[in-house]
């Protein structure tokens, strides 16, 4: 598969979502900058990983969810997007969750596992090839190379974000969405994974929500501040961070609440 | 410090309780696997296991008890094989295809907890009930038939917990990659497996041992069942029968409850050998 359809941006349409009836997202229009870090700032239960999950439409498995808008890749639609058209969407949107969690399977099926469901790379070399090209774009590949038939579950829990990280690469995504994805790691993953995304940025849009605004301010390119369910402001990660316009952005980013 | 004193012997006392509660479990299970051991190797041979009984049955040692060791197999094994068949896809249906809390998931729950908490006597006096009325003879169709329904509830509750053990961010993870729900579901059976079969293997224990469900559907016989029609003796029903009947009955009796004791213990060890094999990757 080629990876012409990279140059859609990913925007966000009037979305709303309500959950069990209390609105959880209001109004949210945004751009995703393509090739860039977009860091999703605010307080704790403002909506930050609802946003996400709305993107890949995963936030379908929760109960009792209504949601308009639209979330745009080119001119395709996720919300309300035909089953088999969100199969190939969410493949296009690789997800790194909170806590790594791999597969029940073997080091080599985890990155695999992918490919296989979407039929891509269906020679055995080719494949494997595949595999470790991805687990070395992760920084993997020299720590698991003599054990890829091993469980995934041995790994470190450093290791297996990593592992995570590979395997959604592996279906050649054009976003990656991570959804506080160092806040489970030691420091020393913290930073490798970090460091990744900077690189990662280069072939990759990514959205990433955190609330280590430390964080934020190290990677981030562009920035987004949410605050109850509301989009407060958005703007280039310096000027959001360095200079905020709103009187909300100044609260948060002086601590006044979190 | 008075207070520190107490705290220390407190956790004494309990600590001995605990230890008291293990050891009159162990003693249980000890003494009845002591009293089928001594008592069915005394009367045991290779004859009993391996032939039916002879013309002089009630009087001497002529033949044995093949007819109810394959009696309970030909049950058991199909019962098993249908339940499963229905009560897997129940349990991945009120997992995955429905969300968790969704009514019918509930409305199921509770039907399986009712269905569960009834005794297989009922079960058994049902299902005779219904042969009556259709004019069905004892048979090992009728013992298949209730065996399927005593197992599928057990085998859904547990099914069912096993299965929301299985963390939300597994099944993300398998979504965001593009895999449809059945893909999904897939993953999800890997991670399941071995408790499933643990818990297939439980029920089938249950099942093969139930006296009480096979009583008057699949009836008795002293030769082996040739055809689903025709009545069986059963390893329950055989150790039921003879341990009140004078001699030799009551050490046949020890003796097949030895062969169940052993068939099931082989069932659940050979169960966790081979799930213990398959499913190495597991979280």
């Amino acid at each position: 598969m080629e990876h012409n359809e990279g140059k859609d941006p990913m925007t966000v349409k009037d979305l709303n979502l309500s959950i069990e009836g209390r609105p959880i997202l209001k109004n949210i229009n945004l751009t995703f900058p393509q090739n860039k870090i977009t860091c999703i700032v605010g307080p704790s239960g403002c909506g930050k990983s609802t946003l996400l999950k709305s993107l890949n439409r995963l936030i379908d498995n929760v109960d009792d969810v209504k949601m308009s808008g639209q979330v745009l890749i080119g001119d395709q639609n996720i919300i309300g997007a035909p089953y088999r058209e969100l199969i190939e969407l969410r493949r296009r949107i690789g997800l790194v969750p909170q806590r790594p969690c791999p597969l029940p399977m073997s080091i080599f099926d985890n990155v695999a596992y992918g490919c296989r469901i979407h039929g891509m790379h269906t020679k055995k070399k080719e494949l494997a090839e595949v595999v470790e090209r991805y687990l070395t774009e992760v920084g993997l590949w020299d720590e698991v190379k003599d054990r890829l038939q091993s469980s995934a579950m041995r790994l470190s829990i450093g290791q297996q974000q990593r592992l995570c990280l590979a395997r959604s690469l592996a279906v050649e995504p054009d976003f990656i969405l991570a959804d506080e994805a160092t806040s489970a790691l030691d420091p020393v993953s913290s930073k490798t994974v970090e460091d990744l995304f900077v690189k990662l940025k280069e072939n990759y849009s990514i959205i990433m929500v955190t609330h280590t605004l430390r964080q934020a301010l190290r990677i981030a390119d562009y920035a987004v501040f949410l605050y109850l369910g509301e989009v407060i402001e958005t703007g280039d990660a310096k000027q959001v961070f360095g200079d905020p316009k709103e009187e909300l952005t100044k609260k948060y980013l002086s601590g006044v609440f979190s | 410090m008075k207070k520190l004193q107490s705290k220390y012997i407190e956790e004494k006392v309990f600590q001995v309780l605990m230890w008291i509660a293990v050891i009159t479990v162990l003693a249980f299970v000890v003494s009845i696997i002591w009293t089928i051991l001594v008592k069915g190797i005394g009367s045991i041979s290779w004859d009993m296991v391996t032939k039916v009984p002879g013309k002089n049955w009630n009087t001497a040692d002529d033949g044995g008890f093949l007819n109810a060791i394959l009696g309970s197999l030909f049950v058991v094994i199909p019962a098993t094989l249908i339940a499963m068949c229905v009560s897997i896809p129940v349990v991945f249906y009120m997992n995955l295809y429905r969300r968790r809390s969704n009514w019918l998931s509930y409305l199921a729950r509770l039907v399986y907890d009712v269905l569960y908490g009834i005794p297989s006597i009922v079960y058994g006096a049902f299902a005779f009930m219904i042969m009556v009325m259709v004019g069905m003879r004892a048979s090992v169709l009728g013992g298949i038939i209730v065996s399927t329904l005593l197992i599928i509830p057990m085998f859904i509750r547990s099914g069912d917990e096993i299965s929301r053990s299985v963390p939300d961010d597994m099944i993300d993870a398998a979504y965001s990659l593009g895999a449809t729900k059945w893909e999904t579901l897939k993953v999800v059976v890997r991670q399941v497996l071995p408790g499933m079969a643990t818990a297939s293997l439980l029920a089938v224990g249950k099942a093969i041992g139930d006296a009480a469900a096979v009583m008057f559907t699949a009836g008795f016989s002293d030769s082996t069942a040739t055809s689903l029609s025709s009545p069986t003796a059963t390893l329950p029903l055989a150790i039921f029968n003879w341990i009140t009947m004078p001699e030799p009955f009551p050490g046949r009796a020890y003796a097949a409850a030895l062969v169940l004791t052993v068939l099931v213990l082989i069932l659940s060890l050979g169960g966790r050998w081979i799930t213990g094999h398959f499913t190495k990757n597991n979280l």
